[in-house]
C-alpha cells in the first residue's frame, strides 16, 4: 500500500483532510510534523492547505524554510512524489521547489468557490492518470492565491510545459470569468522539470467523496498513489 | 559592536499591491482625492552583533535573499546604525546611518 506522508505545520488546517482522502483512495496516511527531520519512509508527501505559522512574513515563508523542508527537499531531489495544495503549493513557492510566488487575490477578497481546471499536461505524478484536456471539478478556498512570474520565467514555465492545471469553465474554455483569483495565464498549478513536485490552489482532498462533493480530485489521487511506488528511486 | 537594521521589504513596481489599493481608494472618502501611487510595505528591525558593520551588513544581506524578502515579488532596502553601547539612548547611538540598495 502506498505510504503518503502528510505534513502539519502549526496552522495546517487540512492535514487530516489530505490523509483521509489518501487513505479514501486506497493509499495509507502518515502524519509528519514540522519538526520531524525524516519521513519514515513514506512513498510520497503532501502539503496541505492552511495558514502555517499564521501567515507570518508572507504565505508560507516560514514553513518554507521549517526543519522538515530539508528531508523534503532531498526526497524531491530523488524523484519522491512531492504534492503542495494551497498554502502547501505557497510552501514549495518559497522553497525554491518550484518556480513564481502567490500574492493577493485581484479582487482583494478570500474566495470559497466550485471550479473547474483543464488538465494541461499527463507529465506529473499527480496528473499521470488524466488526459490532456480533462476538465475537473474541484474546490478553492484562499485569500492568496494569485500566481505571478517574471515575464522570462512566466516563458520558461509555458515553453517548457510546466502549468499543470488552468482555471476554466465547465467545457473546458479559458476566461476572466472563470479565474478566481486573477492567476496569471490562468494558471491554478504547476510541476517542476522532472515532474515529481506538483503545486495547485485548489483543493483535491476535498473533491474525493461523493457524498460531500465535487469528486475531481479522485484521478488526482489515483495518479499520485499509482506513480508514488514507481518514482522514488 | 551592535548594529541596528532597518529592513524595508516592499511589492515590486508593477505587482499589484492589494493594500495600496485599498488605502488609495478609502483616502478620497476623506477628502483626498490628490492622492496616487500608494504602495504598502514593511519594515523589518533587527540588531546584529559583529565585529564591524561590513560583516552585520553581509549578513543582513544573506538574510534578506534566504528569508525576509521573495525576490520574485519583491524589492528590498537597508539602512543601519551603529549603535555606541547598550545603553545608548535613542537618538544619541546613532555614529553613521548606511543605506544598500537591492533588487
Amino acid at each position: 500500500m502506498t505510504r503518503v506522508g502528510v505534513v502539519t505545520f502549526p496552522g495546517s488546517l487540512d492535514d487530516r483532510d489530505a490523509r483521509r482522502a489518501v487513505e479514501y483512495m486506497g493509499g495509507h496516511g502518515v502524519a509528519l510534523w514540522h519538526r520531524d527531520r525524516d519521513l519514515r519512509g513514506v512513498d510520497a508527501v503532501i502539503l496541505p492547505g492552511g495558514f502555517s505559522y499564521g501567515d507570518y512574513l508572507r504565505a508560507g515563508a516560514i514553513a518554507g524554510r521549517a526543519p522538515i523542508m530539508g528531508a523534503v527537499r532531498e526526497f524531491a531531489e530523488r524523484g519522491g512524489p512531492v504534492v503542495g495544495v494551497c498554502n502547501g503549493f505557497q510552501i514549495l513557492c518559497e522553497a525554491g521547489l518550484l518556480p513564481g510566488a502567490l500574492i493577493r487575490n485581484r479582487s482583494l477578497q478570500f474566495v470559497c468557490t466550485p471550479v473547474h481546471l483543464r488538465v494541461e499536461t499527463s507529465g506529473s505524478v499527480l496528473t499521470g492518470s488524466c488526459t490532456v484536456g480533462d476538465v475537473i471539478e474541484v474546490p478553492v478556498k484562499h485569500g492568496e492565491g494569485q500566481f505571478v512570474a517574471a515575464s522570462e520565467e512566466l516563458r520558461r514555465i509555458e515553453d517548457d510545459g510546466l502549468v499543470l492545471f488552468r482555471y476554466c469553465s465547465p467545457q473546458g474554455e479559458l476566461g476572466d470569468a472563470y479565474n478566481p483569483n486573477g492567476a496569471t495565464d490562468h494558471i491554478a498549478g504547476l510541476r517542476n522539470d522532472a515532474g515529481n513536485v506538483c503545486g495547485l490552489m485548489p483543493h483535491p482532498e476535498h473533491a474525493v467523496d461523493p457524498d460531500v462533493g465535487p469528486i475531481g480530485g479522485q484521478p488526482l489521487f489515483e495518479s499520485l498513489l499509482s506513480h508514488a511506488l514507481e518514482s522514488v528511486g | 559592536m551592535r548594529f541596528h537594521f532597518e529592513i524595508v521589504v516592499e511589492l515590486k513596481e508593477g505587482l499589484l499591491d492589494p493594500q495600496g489599493k485599498a488605502i488609495e481608494d478609502a483616502l478620497p472618502t476623506l477628502g483626498f482625492s490628490n492622492v496616487s501611487n500608494v504602495r504598502v510595505g514593511k519594515i523589518i528591525e533587527l540588531d546584529v552583533d559583529a565585529a564591524s558593520g561590513d560583516e552585520a551588513a553581509t549578513q543582513a544581506e544573506e538574510m534578506g535573499e534566504r528569508l525576509l524578502a521573495n525576490p520574485v515579488i519583491e524589492t528590498i532596502r537597508y539602512s543601519y546604525r551603529a549603535e555606541e553601547g547598550r545603553h545608548v539612548s535613542a537618538g544619541m547611538g546613532a555614529s553613521s546611518k548606511i543605506e544598500i540598495e537591492r533588487g
